[in-house]
């Protein structure tokens, strides 16, 4: 018997129809919302009530529907702000992905190295430092990797313990005085970890630099406040949190979204333009050039309504049993190795593993034939896989809608593909 | 879904006895592939002696389906000649496209026919194709460091 969970989980299931689905003549577990979590029908809904009833432009007409698109558009973004305890709307900027999010303020720095005028904060060059950790998605890596390539400055990472934890031991001598800005993951994405912030945060205050957050992976499963938080920046992506793909969003302090220069530039981020220059409009809209995902942002706010009724609290709860369950049950399989914390504390219910003399990619095969649906391979995250000496990992992670039922059916299937390659 | 259409007994075997693994001398070409989706690699080595391929040497990580057509490629084309290589090459390559169309020629492909169900998966059609992605690139390279070889 599964003990009481803070969530109905049967009834949550009930909004989900991709989870009655057949794969082959197995119903489907799915165990792999750490890559794209799955979409309950009020957000599917709310996005088919608005593109057949209310679709247009935004912020440009005079018309119904025009207005009424202004306003969702406009309505989700609140939404949101609310969502993650920002102070305005006006902080919520809205991009394609996680990933566009993290580019968008990495150019700013990058743009800024043009400009005399710039904001000194956004200044890099050879001598300033940038600091991430070693268990970033590739979305936190690339960015300010190509960032220091560019401008001379240095990369510099935060290690990564025996226990998959940040070395915080480290810390105060990975950021130094030189450092000008420090961006790291708040929930590893291939780990599970769930990262303390406060002490990194805090040492970024001391030396004057940025700091931000790739909040990918903890916005969906945990309450996140960006105030409580104190950091600068983060960066998330709707389709992780039960809204629909090509939105994501860039939440950011108004007086730095005031001192970035804008990412990409075009219509709608302006205030005059004339042949020679371009006077730009305040943030948000300096970021948002071009027509945005509007639909896609009604079903990112149905999303948020969906996380919000059922109580971020609540999902932390019900996560972090799961996360203990599922780490238990796969403990017992002969020949896996947990890669990232083995104790469900200050852990995501994400488990990458490994399974001795097979590769993921043939136990993720497996496992697809017995409905099981998980995610194969290094995840965007390499050099946290080349920490721990592995090609790739099997990863099953978990949401609002999975059961210990899943976590049995994906154990059992494991002793399957003993059978196989034994 | 029939799994053991996927992972037929050939399949299994080569994956967990490799024909010819290890990177030998001497070789004129040598080539690395990466799948950048799951990280598996390959370092294949080609020794091309006349116009015969007199060994195929590998190094690699990967899954099943990977290490056993790689295993598989070694049998097929060392000591043929290199004409008689490209073309089992390239009848490999439009077995793993056939999308399970076709069952290949066992005359010609050997073990190889043993991968026809693979082609069904396309997520999994990459393993398969990778070592010959590296016996292709290493060939090349191996006729170009060739003085008076330039039909390749």
């Amino acid at each position: 018997m599964e003990p009481a969970s803070k969530l109905d989980v049967e009834t949550i299931r009930a909004d989900f129809p991709i989870l009655q689905r057949m794969i082959g003549d197995k119903p489907l577990a799915y165990l792999d919302s750490a890559a794209t979590s799955q979409k309950p029908v009020q957000v599917v809904e709310a996005m088919r009530h608005f593109t057949e009833q209310s679709n247009a432009n935004i912020s440009r007409s005079v018309h119904t529907l025009g207005s009424e698109a202004t306003e969702a558009y406009e309505g989700a973004r609140a939404k949101i702000a609310a969502f993650i305890g920002a102070p305005s709307p006006d902080e919520v900027v809205f991009t394609k992905n996680s990933t566009e999010a993290i580019n968008l303020v990495a150019y700013a720095f990058q743009n800024a190295a043009f400009d005399p005028g710039a904001d000194p904060r956004l200044k890099l060059g050879p001598g300033d430092e940038i600091v991430v950790t070693e268990m970033e998605h590739h979305a936190n890596l690339i960015p300010w990797q190509q960032l220091a390539h560019r401008t001379g400055a240095t990369l510099k990472w935060i290690g990564i313990t025996d226990h998959g934890r940040l070395d915080l031991e480290s810390v105060p001598e990975v950021i130094t005085e030189r450092c000008k800005i420090v961006s790291f993951t708040h929930v590893a994405n291939l780990l599970g970890t769930v990262n303390p912030t406060s002490q990194i945060t805090a040492r970024a205050r001391e030396v004057g630099a940025l700091v931000g957050l790739d909040a990918s992976q903890s916005v969906p499963h945990i309450p996140v406040d960006v105030t409580e938080l104190g950091v600068d920046f983060i960066a998330f992506t709707g389709h992780k949190m039960l809204g629909p793909t090509g939105i994501g969003v860039l939440w950011a302090k108004a007086d730095l979204l005031d001192a970035m220069p804008p990412f990409l530039t075009g219509g709608s981020m302006i205030k005059t333009v004339t042949m020679e220059r371009t006077t730009f409009a305040d943030a948000p809209a300096k970021f948002e050039a071009g027509t945005p995902p509007i639909a896609e942002a009604v079903g990112l706010a149905a999303a948020v309504d969906y996380l919000d009724k059922l109580g971020m609290a609540n999902i932390r709860a019900h996560e972090k049993e799961l996360a203990g369950y599922m780490l238990e049950q796969l403990e017992t399989v002969d020949g896996l190795t947990v890669i990232g914390p083995r104790v469900p504390i200050g852990r995501s219910a994400t488990v990458s593993f490994t399974f001795e003399g097979v590769h993921p990619h043939d136990v993720g095969q497996i496992l697809d034939a017995e409905g099981i649906a998980v995610r194969v391979g290094h995840h965007c995250a390499k050099p946290t896989c080349d920490r721990f000496g592995v090609n790739a990992t099997t990863r099953a992670s978990g949401y609002v809608y999975n059961t210990h039922e899943e976590i049995d059916r994906l154990v059992e299937a494991l002793g399957q593909v003993r059978k196989v390659f034994g | 879904m029939n799994l053991d259409e996927l992972y037929q007994e050939v399949i299994l075997d080569h994956y967990k006895r490799p024909r010819g693994a290890g990177l030998r001398e001497p070789f004129e070409g040598e080539s690395h592939q990466v799948n950048p989706t799951c990280g598996d690699e390959i370092t294949l080595r080609v020794h091309v002696e006349g116009d015969k391929v007199a060994d195929v040497s590998y190094e690699n990580v990967g899954c099943s389906i990977s290490k056993a057509s790689a295993s598989v490629l070694y049998e097929l084309v060392k000591d043929t000649t290199v004409d008689d290589a490209l073309a089992r090459l390239a009848e490999f390559t439009a077995l793993m496209n056939s999308k399970g169309q076709s069952e290949g020629d066992e005359e010609t492909l050997e073990d190889a026919v043993a991968f026809a169900g693979v082609s069904k998966y396309p997520m999994r059609v990459k393993c398969a194709l990778l070592g010959w992605m590296a016996f292709k690139d290493a060939l090349v390279r191996a006729e170009a460091s060739i003085p008076g070889r330039t039909d390749a």
